[in-house]
């Protein structure tokens, strides 16, 4: 299952990169692989926007606009004037 | 019933100079986490002793499940934030982060079924893994307080944290090395595939590092979607049933037992057939958009009934009151399809976003246009009145 992918806003600056692999390790999605050293966006179009590959990125080379894909989170921001928020009431099972 | 003993002096920490582990102070143990059911005694250490956690879930564990996943007071299952232990862990056994969510200590500890261990539990508030870590409560700075709350640095001779992959969108794993020295290592997504991570030197197999969203994923989740939406639901469909009595010359109960009747039951279809049906036919409904998937329900569930003839209308205004449902009950399934992006496990804040920006306006006014034709159907139609 794939969601829409035009619209993802993450980015990737291979020329930070130090090679660490942990972009790889941490997305849930296979979105990076390492090829030569190095991460590769190899299907940013599954990209999710979780930011858990920015976030352990030490040089900084990923930046990604991250936050919960969840529509009741959007609404509650849109009619408080908030950032979108996520009560989390249904709990992933997904979670460990 | 066991007897607490006074905490120690810290050791290798001299009074009064601080250093980068020990700043904060550790925190007694309290009787309650010891009287807990799933609870197992105690362990001592050199910083006090830890609760230890059974491995085997018992029957009061299951049923507190069962109410976690069905949303009746689904907080009350949080566990007390710290360090725990599972059978006899010593300073060279690994130390496993989880989030004080019942469900996802319950499925760690038994993962750790047999094996030796310590369990870090951070203050998520109750909340899963995945999303605390989203809201940034499963984090760096929450992570280094409980390692040096817990005196950890005293506890274990190695510098390991292993945490569960979805923790990653809350945590900096450079900032937690550089702010005490412990290194995060990134596990499994699913607790259950922990002692293969253990077993292969903490490695995990491209095939653990993935969320999965399958029909079984899918389908727990159910009772929950079903909870949350019901009573906005069930309040809507008392209105119908309400005002349904409503016509050009007053008021008819006849009206109440027909129209309104079969107006609250479609409603109601149209609301459990996006709750039950949207989950579990996901991938098979046409369409990216979750909206786009939930109207193309609600419309095949309409011609169902239309075609059954559940939906003819029996009073009100044949045509109008047709209309009417072939407008709402698609808007409703396709509102319900798509507050599930709250659930899946690939969405993003973007495409919900773009998503929303179209879908939102229609199901007004598909929703609207829907009420004002029932309405006028009421008050347009013939058949017997007071
Ligand atoms: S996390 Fe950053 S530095 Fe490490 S491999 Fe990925 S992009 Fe490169
Ligand atoms: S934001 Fe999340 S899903 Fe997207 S590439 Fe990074 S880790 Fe993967």
């Amino acid at each position: 299952m794939r969601y829409l992918e035009d619209v993802i806003t993450l980015e990737f600056d291979a020329a930070k990169c130090n090679g660490c692999g942990l972009c790889v390790l941490v997305c849930p999605h296979a979105v990076f692989a390492m090829a030569e050293k190095r991460a590769a966006l190899v299907d940013r179009g599954a990209c999710m926007e979780c930011g858990a590959c920015s976030k352990n990125c030490e040089p900084g080379a990923i930046q990604v606009r991250s936050g919960v894909g969840c529509a009741a989170g959007v609404l509650v921001g849109w009619l408080t004037g908030s950032e979108p928020t996520c009560d989390c009431a249904g709990n992933s099972s997904s979670c460990c | 019933m066991v007897t607490i003993r006074k905490k120690e002096p810290a050791e290798g920490c001299t009074p009064g100079v601080p250093c980068a582990c020990n700043q904060a102070k550790v925190e007694p143990r309290t009787l309650g986490q010891i009287s807990a059911p799933w609870s197992d005694g105690v362990l001592s250490t050199a910083v006090g002793d830890v609760p230890r956690a059974r491995t085997e879930l018992r029957c009061s564990d299951r049923l507190g499940t069962l109410k976690a996943r069905s949303a009746i007071g689904r907080m009350h299952y949080s566990i007390l934030p710290g360090l725990y232990a599972v059978g006899n862990p010593t300073a060279e056994s690994p130390v496993v982060v989880t989030a004080n969510y019942k469900l996802s200590f319950d499925h760690l500890r038994k993962a750790l079924t047999g094996r030796n261990a310590w369990v870090l539990v951070l203050d998520t508030k109750g909340i899963n893994v995945w999303c605390a870590a989203g809201k940034g409560t499963f984090g760096t700075e929450e992570l280094v307080r409980r390692v040096q709350v817990a005196g950890l640095d005293r506890i274990v001779s190695h510098r390991k944290l292993i945490l569960p992959q979805l923790g990653a969108p809350g945590v900096a794993a450079h900032t937690v090395r550089h702010q005490c020295g412990f290194r995060v290592v990134y596990g499994p997504v699913r607790a259950k595939d922990l002692p293969a991570f253990l077993d292969a030197g903490l490695k995990a197999e491209p095939a653990m590092r993935a969320v999965r969203f399958a029909l079984k994923d899918r389908a727990v989740l159910i009772p929950v979607e079903v909870v949350m939406g019901a009573k906005y639901v069930l309040l809507t469909a008392a209105a119908l049933l309400l005002f349904s009595g409503l016509n050009a010359h007053g008021y008819a109960l006849e009206r109440v037992r027909t129209t309104g009747i079969q107006s609250a039951a479609l409603v109601l279809s149209a609301f459990l057939g996006g709750a039950i049906l949207g989950p579990l036919l996901l991938p098979l409904l046409p369409g990216r958009a979750f909206s786009l998937k939930g109207a193309i329900l609600g419309l095949l569930l309409f011609a169902v009934l239309m075609l059954s003839g559940m939906a003819t209308t029996l009073t009100a205004h044949p045509l109008l009151h047709t209309a009417c449902w072939a407008l709402v009950m698609p808007t409703i399934s396709s509102f319900t399809v798509m507050n599930f992006t709250g659930t899946s496990t690939f969405t993003s804040l973007s495409g919900v976003l773009r998503e929303m920006r179209f879908a939102l306006p229609l199901q007004i006014g598909a929703a609207a246009l829907g009420l004002g034709l029932w309405v006028t159907g009421l008050f347009l139609s013939g058949g017997p009145v007071l």
